[in-house]
């Protein structure tokens, strides 16, 4: 049988018996994602919301930084970040390198500007008509701003969604500053970087379609909600 | 008419964007009445009602509710901004349901939920839309998605409606539909409304007073009667009879 065949054999055995080890990683990975994609959404929705609601002239250089890190190479997230935290880094004090939350980090690193690019360009396309209406109906600032969020609902969770597949999928920077210890920081992608060098085909394709399923099942979840709405009270 | 008298009264407002499009020397409202705003396009209509709505600030000028200075920022303004509604020539329905896009303006003025039920049933069931009442806004018709726009902008009783043309691109049903609810609610809400219209038919079958704006200026205003039979100016008469060149 090819590799191929064996590892989708091996990977539904690992999930039908419920591998510790596996289970382990798992729970790892999706425990850093999902708290990074949190983080991020406070920050990036927020940031995006407020950038989006303000004329673009006066937000031209941020919105050019913004891009630009949308775009940041996972590996350059996580050296910048290992420079800051290791040992002899200024936050090396803080004893965070080769933990979760130092993964953390760095993919909140990488997804943030993610979500505020995309929510600023979501809020822009909708953003003066939303506002106005609103203030026209007597809508005092906190309104407007609940509204347009509203209002942008479908961009800001694709916004959410593809930050999350970013960083769920992210390899660099969580093995720089996690450094893939077993047990404490291996995360699914480490764990298939790790099983392929050591030959392990079966186990890291295993690992790759549970990946993709928890992808697929998250990203559902998600586009169910950017689809919902319009119900009343 | 003195200050207090008038609903709103506009003293030298002036607005210039790359050219000047507005420029009001005087101009005054009185409760209860239905305006029609005429001219042509550019001649500053939807500008006025802007800021009259204070959502678009003159560059000179006053503006007096009830003879008092209107504030341009801050809670004074926005405590004045809750006493009108403006309906938008581009309608924008929130992507919600009938019910929550009429509730909204009750929302913002923290209305219980017993008050807002109270208030938006029995005005949907007027205005013929009580059985949309929880069909999302998005999927109405361009007339049902008007009808909402106006009553949710009458629903919080708005002392002034301020509309820019509320009938653009619909069918003769239902610009009747809509003309028959503006007079309706406004002659049973005591309302004045401003209601901005290309369609000189209509200012003269639902306007008490008709306002003729040319190029920023108010070329004249006056009774419906008299600005479609006898108008003071030619250029006005021009315009009501369709010959005016621009």
């Amino acid at each position: 049988m090819s590799q191929l065949g064996e590892g989708i054999i091996e990977a539904f055995r690992l999930i039908i018996s419920l591998d510790e080890g596996l289970l382990r990683i798992v729970f790892l990975s999706l425990r850093i994602s999902g708290l990074a994609i949190i983080i991020s959404t406070f920050i990036g929705v927020p940031l995006g919301t407020l950038l989006g609601l303000k004329a673009e002239k006066k937000t031209r250089l941020v919105n050019k930084l913004i891009f630009t890190f949308m775009g940041t190479p996972p590996v350059v997230a996580g050296l910048l970040i290992y420079l800051l935290i290791s040992r002899m880094g200024p936050f090396g004090v803080l004893g965070l390198i080769y933990t979760p939350t130092a993964m953390i980090i760095a993919q909140v690193t990488l997804a943030t500007p993610i979500i505020a690019g995309l929510t600023m360009v979501g809020v822009r396309s909708k953003g003066t008509a939303v506002v106005e209406t609103a203030r026209s109906l007597g809508a005092g600032q906190g309104l407007v701003t609940w509204t347009i969020i509203k209002e942008s609902r479908i961009s800001i969770l694709g916004a959410i969604i593809t930050g999350f597949g970013r960083i769920i999928a992210e390899v660099g920077a969580v093995m720089i500053v996690g450094g893939n210890i077993e047990g404490q920081t291996r995360v699914m992608t480490t764990a298939i970087v790790l099983e392929t060098r050591q030959g392990n085909f079966e186990l890291a394709i295993g690992l790759g379609i549970i990946l993709l399923l928890l992808s697929f099942i998250v990203n559902s979840f998600l586009y169910n909600i950017q689809r919902g709405g319009g119900s009343s009270d | 008419m003195t200050d207090q008298q008038a609903l709103v009264k506009l003293k030298g407002i002036r607005k210039k964007y790359d050219h000047e499009v507005l420029n009001i020397a005087s101009l005054a409202l009185k409760k209860g009445q239905i305006y029609g705003l005429i001219g042509p396009s550019g001649a500053g209509k939807s500008t006025l009602l802007r800021i009259i709505n204070l959502l678009t600030p003159p560059d000179s000028g006053s503006l007096y509710f009830h003879g008092i200075p209107a504030p341009l920022n801050g809670t004074a303004r926005l405590t004045l901004q809750r006493k009108m509604a403006l309906v938008f020539q581009k309608t924008l329905l929130f992507r919600d349901s009938v019910w929550n896009n009429v509730a909204y303006g009750l929302r913002a003025r923290n209305y219980s939920h017993k008050q807002i039920e109270l208030k938006v049933g029995p005005l949907l069931e007027q205005v013929g839309m009580e059985h949309l009442a929880h069909r999302r806004a998005d999927t109405l018709s361009g007339g049902e998605a008007q009808r909402v726009a106006i009553a949710r902008a009458v629903a919080f009783d708005p002392k002034l409606l301020l509309l820019d043309e509320p009938t653009a691109n619909l069918d003769p049903r239902n610009i009747e539909i809509i003309e028959n609810m503006i007079t309706g609610l406004s002659r049973e809400r005591h309302m004045t409304v401003v209601m901005v219209t290309h369609n000189v038919f209509q200012a003269r079958r639902i306007a008490d007073e008709v306002i003729f704006l040319d190029k920023g200026n108010i070329v004249e205003m006056g009774s419906a009667e008299k600005i479609f039979t006898n108008p003071d100016q030619e250029k006005t008469r021009l315009y009501v009879e369709g010959r005016m060149i621009y």
